[in-house]
């Protein structure tokens, strides 16, 4: 049977399992738009591109599973690049496909033409300009493929319009052969049996857990190491949920705003077992003195992420879940060996609680103010085990990964390599959109949230009812801190003078708004949105210049942490 | 260090951005780039020299084998490898030089490709080096035009090296 171009895309993305997608029309998709009617395809009508990429990457953070994006060509293609970007960053699968002008037209300035291919080269995965109708379910095929398999990322389909009218005969294939693309899954088994001499031979472990492990759903493997060889376990923020953040192993996050232990701990150890991690400046702080005692076994999906910025002793490329679950496998075969280890490193767990009881996660509690912190620290004993939280990008991120205990793996989608402001509101639309039943809040800093405040109509439109948790200081607060730290306070164009009642804000989208000015409200407004129906803005009037605390300051050693005072 | 690597990948729209956009955005050298249609014409092969110390160029490797459309790289540093670069001069050919021109040609095995009242154009084929050496004699002369190709580099032996 001949199909259209747009045809054969929707029965691509029939075939491929989609059933949610986000998208916003316009004229080179309006062909899309219309098949669209005839297709058992849920489309959510966001208010913005970027909007309708980020919650394609929340829905696809939250579920697992291939997150899909629609938007026209031009101003509506160039809206998709900070999307697409976060994405990129933080590895997570996505397909975004633009409409394009027709073929004769590209390379003319035509109305609403730029050239998307080129501009998203750098911050995808894979793109393609389609140019025969032909060709189209095989791109599809292959765009569903590279974006969720190997180190998963963000691929884009740019679609001329000529190429959705044309017809053609329809066949969606049913494997890929791409000569230039074979992951590795399998991890070498020379270097896990050399990677269990090393833990064998360590007295000072640590697990350092990056956003692989999630991406991976490892979480199971993780936690039958770290158990089996007690060994304490730090996680960046993108692997903040893949180990349960009350397990006595636990030392939290690594880095800038870690904790005083987590950064101790890898300061001193002997050896550190990297774990779908990169090493991110904000993780390691000064190179020279990140684990200088340490011999370093990187576990990665991804080549290129190994000996990019730091020494490796040993690279084990392969899917975290193969490479730990032989691991483990390995060394519960050396039982006895096992055994001299954990009591070899029971001084060492005593070491870790001994910086964690001079130096605890902590603020100072306020009577009269609420405290952002605070805030945080209630969601937390409010919400349910699998709450899915989401954040924007600043203080209000940093106290979240900090003061929120996460439990469950996939409950905490946060944009950490690029660092998006705007991203948690959208993206909460979208893991809301995965998991209608399930609480979805979004922790929000009153500068980020104005960055993609208009989709609250899209959740009081589909009835998805996010809460939203703004912590209002009335400034750029991250920004702030590091003025008043490095700038002698001088505040330049981090105070958003304008007082915006955002509880009103809700009401003239039609969610409900709620406000705590004082922390014995904290709890019951907190509450209130939870037995709310809707969509709902919290808004927390927080004390104005708390600082994030303990903090390595940039190309300080991590153990150098400036502690709160 | 001097780095001459082939890569081998899909003869497909776009794919010269790909790699030269991967060396840009990760600020990597590149000193020259060559790249045409194999025996298959489905599959282009570049030749790419670059520069960069032991760390930079396993990641120029990894990064470049990354690409979804690259299918095979070869870094032929340290191995036995055949390195040919053609170079095609426009010299000033003034009755006083004509003889002198000429002689450097010949011992260069250059060929005169084509011939005014007042200059030449040599085309010469040659290991960098070579090429280098032959400027080098000619430019006190008068070069008024140059054009290299940069290298190109094959192993030598019988194993060759195919795509899949």
């Amino acid at each position: 049977m001949k199909l259209t171009g747009s045809k054969i895309l929707l029965e691509c993305l029939v075939q491929e399992g989609i059933d949610t997608i986000f998208g916003y029309p316009g004229g080179t998709v309006i062909n899309i738009y219309n098949d669209l009617m005839d297709y058992p395809i849920k489309h959510i009508l966001t208010r913005h591109e970027q909007a309708a990429v980020h919650a394609a990457d929340g829905y696809a953070r939250a579920s697992g599973k291939v997150g899909v994006a629609l938007a026209t060509s031009g101003p509506g293609a160039t809206n998709t690049v900070t999307g697409i970007a976060t994405a990129y960053m933080d590895s997570i699968p996505l397909v975004v496909i633009t409409g394009q002008v027709p073929t004769p037209l590209i390379g003319n300035d035509a109305f609403q033409e730029a050239d998307i291919v080129g501009i998203t080269r750098p911050i995808t995965k894979h793109n393609y300009l389609v140019k025969d109708v032909k060709e189209l379910a095989r791109i599809i095929k292959e765009a569903f493929f590279i974006a969720r398999t190997g180190r998963p990322g963000p691929v884009v389909i740019d679609l001329p319009k000529d190429v959705q009218m044309a017809t053609c005969k329809f066949e969606y294939p049913d494997k890929v052969d791409l000569r230039g693309y074979k992951p590795t899954y399998s991890g070498n088994i020379r270097m896990i049996e050399k990677a269990t001499k090393m833990v064998l031979q360590a007295s000072k472990p640590v697990i350092y857990v990056g956003g692989g492990a999630a991406l991976s759903d490892a979480s199971s493997e993780l936690q039958e190491l770290a158990e089996l060889i007690q060994a304490p376990v730090t996680t960046t923020l993108m692997g903040m949920a893949t180990f349960p953040k009350t397990h006595p192993l636990s030392m939290g996050m690594l880095g800038m705003h870690g904790t005083y232990y987590a950064n101790m701990a890898v300061t001193e150890c002997d050896l550190l077992i990297a774990i779908g991690a990169r090493f991110d400046d904000r993780v390691t702080g000064k190179i020279a003195t990140f684990a200088p005692h340490a011999k370093i076994i990187h576990v990665d999906i991804d080549p290129t992420s190994i000996k990019k910025n730091v020494r490796v002793d040993l690279p084990i490329v392969g899917d975290l879940r193969d490479v730990l679950g032989k691991l483990v496998k390995k060394l519960v075969e050396e039982a006895d060996e096992v055994k001299g280890l954990v009591e070899r490193g029971k001084p060492w767990l005593e070491a870790v609680s001994a910086w964690r009881k001079d130096h605890p996660m902590f603020y100072k509690t306020a009577k009269s103010v609420i405290k952002p912190q605070y805030v945080i620290e209630k969601i937390r004993e409010l919400t349910a085990e699998d709450a899915i939280i989401t954040t924007e990008v600043g203080q209000h991120q940093m106290w979240t990964a900090q003061f929120f205990d996460f439990l469950k793996p996939r409950t905490f989608l946060t944009s950490g390599g690029l660092g998006t402001m705007g991203y948690g509101l959208p993206a909460a639309l979208g893991a809301q959109a995965a998991f209608p039943e399930r609480q979805v809040i979004d922790i929000s800093g009153d500068g980020s949230f104005q960055m993609n405040s208009q989709e609250l109509a899209t959740l009081v439109q589909y009835r998805l009812p996010v809460k939203i948790a703004i912590l209002n200081n009335n400034f750029l607060g991250m920004v702030r801190q590091w003025q008043q730290l490095f700038f002698d306070k001088r505040y330049s164009q981090t105070c958003l003078e304008l007082p915006i009642d955002f509880t009103k804000l809700a009401e003239a989208y039609g969610a409900t708004g709620l406000r705590a000015t004082k922390p014995e409200e904290v709890e019951g407004v907190i509450r209130k949105a939870l037995e709310t129906k809707g969509p709902v803005i919290m808004e927390f009037k927080v004390a104005r210049e708390e600082n994030v605390m303990p903090m390595v300051p940039a190309g300080a050693g991590l153990n150098e942490m400036v502690l709160a005072s | 260090m001097r780095h001459t690597i082939s890569v081998l990948v899909e003869n497909e729209f776009g794919v010269l951005t790909r790699v030269a956009g991967l060396f840009s955005g990760r600020g990597f050298n590149i000193e020259s780039l060559c790249v045409a249609p194999t025996l298959d014409p489905t599959i282009s092969r570049m030749t790419i020299v670059t520069s960069g110390d032991d760390r930079i160029l396993e990641q120029i490797n990894k990064q470049l084998n990354k690409l979804i459309s690259t299918i095979k790289v070869i870094d032929f540093t340290g191995t036995d490898y055949i390195e040919r670069e053609m170079a095609v001069i426009k010299i000033n050919a003034e009755e006083k030089v004509r003889a002198e021109v000429l002689r450097i040609a010949d011992i260069f095995r250059a060929k005169v490709v084509d011939v005014t009242a007042r200059s030449y154009i040599l085309e010469i084929t040659g290991a960098p080096s070579k090429i280098n050496a032959i400027i080098e004699l000619l430019r006190p002369i008068g070069i008024q035009e140059l054009v290299r190709s940069g290298p190109v580099v094959l192993g030598r032996g019988t194993k060759a090296w195919k795509a899949v």
